[in-house]
């Protein structure tokens, strides 16, 4: 057994911080008067930048706490990106909770908490720690869509979300439970090295699949994804857009962490599962969306088919294709953070901007909210020269590079198929009259307004400038 | 002069950066942002003028090249360059622009601003796809064209513009997705986007075929041929007349351009081997779209139709070409094809936008595109009908306009291949007038139709300058065709070479 040395916690650095300030912001919250709730709000981003930073100094070595903790270039882009996205969330949740009542600490705290999961999530080098991160992540999510516990859509929501990703995390905990039947080791690279030299893999395989249904839950990717829509649509908008943005970047690290860093010896057999699974998400995905009234529900649906695109990086299990599912991880997570953002930048008190037909003439009422959101939409559709098409541009790449040509055809064409339901939002945005043609009030918070502005360009600037953020994540996995 | 100057990336930046000010000019100054779009559009029109004196025609290499890394990883380059063809294609472009912004002068009037700034980022990206040297950068301007294009149609068309619209970009995003994968098979072959290098990957008989029908897809719905044209009427009947004179006259020249770009260069193997599928569906297009032409009641539609018959000359001249330099190893004829179909392209350009600039003006009048709607409107417009004859006969193909020049070099490479091909191809010569003239013979003569058409009022300055520059052009063309074919003669020289060597590998 090792021992615990200075070194390990020094590693620890970013994560013992935003443990610490969370528990502080836990206690302080309780002080303050809900007038004062704002303390709370920039406390909270204050932490994610403080955090932000730390992860940025790189203290301490590769691994800490004898294998269980990894710090490479991976877990430190994804920790920032995931650090990002929730300080964007933020911004974009502030009004919304203030006009419903549901400004409180706990909304805070319980995303940090979120937080704390992901980036150990995303740094696990042991499958406790894969365990012990995911749990932290989920039980957070679960306590934050019932958070507007009299809405009966959102406690439903959430009592789905419990039920089944109780069930999802019984599936990962039993293919992890074989998966040390087989290997006697609950390190990863152990997990690696004896994944490569076995001989008689039956126990092992029959963890990977487990795991990798595990997996696919979390990612919501069919035909695991029930409860993907109703979670979406039953959560406050502002704890839809939290987990629609950022853990889709920490579930890519659970992925890459399980399957590379840990059974990337049975390679060839999750890479069929993986292409199975994203045939079926963006089958499933790209047509039930079309049918979507409900904006949330439709970005539910369109999740999933981005998911599917996605496992096309991962089913080309080489360095080039985790580049890609890891850069079609950030740019999703960016634009689910516009979408979301937007319904809750066009819903003021007492009115949902959920429906699509509130987009309704938007053109009309504020062009420059109306230009933001159909950029969003082209940039999901996949449309160049937005930041969209290039994550769908490597992940085909990647399908294509591991001779899965076909797979490459198939999310072709069912990127045409999800072309529609984008384009309607453009159109009643763009083509329909308003019913009621004034000009929309510009909404009363400045820094929303800002950010989302910036968060929405990003996308057309990225996209024409996407090279240095590709290139980081080509060196994260040690391409250069 | 200018010599030193990145000219092409200025003529595509400078009209989508222009669209920035335009916006912001916003609806309650029309006038600020239709004379910052003109100005843009006229300055953009003087500098791919400037290209000329520093273009050397005589050779068939890339000029005026820029290059640039973009993305150091998969070593893609911002490559930009002009051969003959490109030159005057981009001519084409931006000459046409400047007709469109002063044609929407007082056709639009609601959301001025964004209609000038979608027109004008729709000039800077048809403008890139005709420079771009890179497959990448290629790709990413000839998708990106469909957003300004969706919007136009969208907001400004007639009554069923949204399903048009809709219909237009999902029909040319479905073509033009499996030409991405088919690139990014290139890419994972050649390691490079770089189009000088796709041309000399070596691709066995499968892979040729594989992405020589990629390919196809993305070029045929673009031109578009039979039978994936049937978004084409439906975008320019619900298009304003801008879109539908831009739509005709630049954005289908995308798609033989693509032809000569990729599927020649790429897969001639393949392409020479399913020659005969082009040449029998361009052929379907010029007869049979030609008939459907003929019965058509909407103006707008039966220019449309005869755009898609136009087009399939087009497709004809480059296959038929290839056809010959493979089969019979007639290097004169095939050039001759092959510049017939270019030349074609152009002419079709000025013509078939003067004939959507003169439905415009009669539009805007009476708000109707049904034939039946006039008649006689020579006795009101006399101005007008003598354009509206002019380009009409430049339809039929009439000798001493551009439209004869094309269509008969394209007939004599065909006469050299197969007399029935070319004989069916002349066929369309008769259908064309016949339609044609039936339109002008029911529009423009006879008596005045009812009492709207007798209060007609002749062009105004504005539409006179437009049609009138349409005109010079498309006789420029016809009685002096050589400038053209000079300019384009040394790349076609060198592609037909480029055919002739088979890259199986």
């Amino acid at each position: 057994m090792t021992t615990i040395s200075l070194t390990d916690l020094y590693t620890l650095i970013p994560e013992s911080f935003l443990t610490l300030a969370i528990c502080f912001i836990l206690l302080f919250d309780q002080f303050l008067k809900p007038a004062q709730r704002n303390v709370t709000h920039y406390l909270s981003i204050a932490t994610l930048a403080v955090t932000a930073w730390l992860v940025t100094r790189h203290y301490g070595d590769a691994t800490a706490f004898g294998g269980m903790f990894v710090h490479d270039g991976i877990a430190d882009a994804l920790k920032l990106f995931v650090l990002l996205t929730t300080a964007l969330v933020f911004v974009y949740a502030r009004s919304y909770l203030a006009d419903r009542g549901l400004y409180v600490g706990e909304y805070y705290v319980l995303c940090l908490f979120a937080v704390l999961g992901m980036m150990f999530l995303v740094s696990a080098g042991s499958l406790v720690i894969v365990y012990l991160g995911l749990e932290l992540l989920a039980l957070s999510s679960y306590a934050l869509v019932a958070l507007n516990r009299d809405s009966p859509l959102s406690s439903e929501g959430a009592m789905k979300y419990f039920v089944l990703g109780a069930l999802a995390s019984g599936m990962l905990l039993y293919g992890m439970s074989m998966v040390y039947g087989a290997t006697g080791t609950l390190d990863l690279n152990k997990i690696h090295a004896a994944s490569v030299a076995a001989t008689q893999p039956t126990l092992l395989l029959f963890g990977v699949v487990f795991i990798v249904v595990g997996i696919a839950f979390k990612f919501g990717a069919a035909p695991f994804h029930m409860w993907l829509p109703d979670v979406y649509q039953g959560a406050p908008t502002a704890v839809t857009v939290f987990i629609g943005s950022a853990p889709k970047l920490a579930a890519f690290g659970m992925a890459y962490r399980l399957l590379e860093s840990g059974l990337g010896g049975a390679g060839p057999h999750w890479q069929q599962m993986l292409a199975a699974l994203a045939v079926a998400s963006l089958a499933i995905g790209n047509i039930a969306a079309i049918m979507q009234s409900n904006l949330k529900r439709m970005l539910a649906y369109s999740t999933i088919s981005h998911v599917g695109f996605l496992f096309l990086g991962l089913v080309n299990g080489a360095p080039s294709g985790y580049a890609a599912a890891m850069f079609y991880a950030i740019s999703y997570a960016l634009m689910a953070a516009v979408a979301f953002g937007m319904i809750l930048l066009l819903s003021r008190a007492g009115f949902e901007a959920e429906e699509i037909e509130d987009f309704k003439g938007l053109n009309q009422r504020a062009p420059w909210y109306a230009f933001l959101m159909s950029l969003t939409m082209f940039s999901l559709a996949g449309v160049p020269p937005l930041f969209g098409f290039f994550g769908k541009l490597l992940v085909l790449k990647a399908a294509v590079d591991s001779g899965h040509v076909w797979l490459a055809i198939v999310g072709a064409v069912f990127a045409i198929v999800g072309i529609y339901y984008y384009l309607r939002v453009v159109k009643v945005m763009y083509f329909d009259d308003a019913d009621d043609a004034t000009p929309l009030a510009a909404p009363s918070d400045a820094p929303m307004r800002w950010v989302i502005s910036v968060n929405a360009l990003a996308l057309l600037v990225l996209g024409l400038t996407w090279g240095p953020l590709y290139a980081w994540c080509a060196r994260s996995f040690g391409i250069s | 002069m200018f010599a030193n100057w990145p000219l092409l990336s200025l003529i595509i930046w400078l009209p989508i950066v222009a669209a920035v000010p335009t916006l912001l000019a916003g609806d309650k100054r029309p006038d600020s942002a239709r004379w910052i779009a003109l100005a843009a559009t006229v300055l953009t029109f003087l500098l791919s003028l400037a290209i000329l004196p520093n273009f050397d025609a005589s050779s068939a290499a890339m000029q005026l090249q820029e290059k640039h890394l973009w993305i150091s990883v998969l070593n893609v380059h911002y490559h930009l360059g002009v051969d003959g063809i490109s030159v005057a294609l981009v001519l084409l472009t931006t000459f046409t622009s400047v007709l469109v912004i002063v044609g929407a002068w007082g056709s639009i009037d609601e959301k001025v601003s964004q209609y000038m700034a979608a027109m004008l980022v729709l000039e800077g990206l048809m403008i890139g796809v005709f420079c771009a040297m890179d497959a990448l950068v290629f790709y990413v301007f000839f998708e990106g064209m469909l957003i300004p294009m969706f919007i136009l149609i969208g907001v400004w068309g007639g009554a069923r513009r949204v399903y048009a619209t809709l219909k237009f970009f999902i029909y040319t995003f479905f073509g033009s997705i499996f030409m991405l994968v088919g690139l990014i098979y290139l890419y994972f072959k050649a390691g490079s986007f770089d189009l000088a290098t796709l041309a000399q990957v070596g691709l066995n008989a499968k892979e040729q075929m594989w992405l020589f029908f990629a390919f196809l897809i993305a070029f045929a719905v673009k031109v578009p041929m039979w039978p994936v044209h049937t978004w084409l009427p439906d975008a320019h009947v619900e298009a304003p007349t801008g879109g539908s004179v831009v739509l005709a006259a630049i954005m289908l020249k995308i798609g033989g351009y693509g032809f000569i770009r990729f599927s020649l260069p790429i897969t001639p193997d393949a392409s020479f081997e399913y020659a005969w599928v082009v040449i029998a569906m361009s052929l379907v297009a010029v007869v049979y779209v030609g008939y459907v032409a003929l019965v058509q009641e909407d103006m707008k539609k039966l220019i449309a139709y005869s755009s898609i018959a136009h087009m399939g000359f087009v497709t004809l001249g480059i296959f038929i070409s290839l056809a010959l330099v493979r089969s019979q190893n007639n290097e004169l004829a095939a050039r001759l094809g092959m510049q017939g179909a270019m030349v074609q392209m152009i002419s079709h350009g000025f013509i078939s936008g003067a004939m959507f600039s003169c439905v415009g003006v009669l539009y805007d009048r009476l708000h109707t595109r049904m034939i039946r709607d006039y008649g006689g409107v020579v006795n009101v417009m006399p101005k007008f009908a003598t354009m509206f004859v002019l380009f009409a006969m430049a339809n039929c193909g009439l000798p001493g306009t551009s439209g004869f020049v094309g269509e008969f070099w394209v007939i004599l490479a065909a006469f050299q291949t197969n007399p029935w091909i070319a004989a069916l191809a002349a066929f369309t010569l008769i259908i064309g007038a016949a339609y044609t003239l039936w339109l002008v013979k029911r529009v423009i003569f006879g008596e005045v139709g009812n009492d709207k058409v007798a209060k007609l009022e002749d062009m105004n300055g504005r539409e006179t300058f437009v049609l009138a520059s349409f005109a010079a052009a498309v006789l420029l063309f016809g009685l002096w065709p050589k400038p053209l074919s000079d300019l384009m003669d040394a790349p076609i020289a060198h592609l037909v070479q480029q055919i002739l060597v088979s890259k199986g590998a």
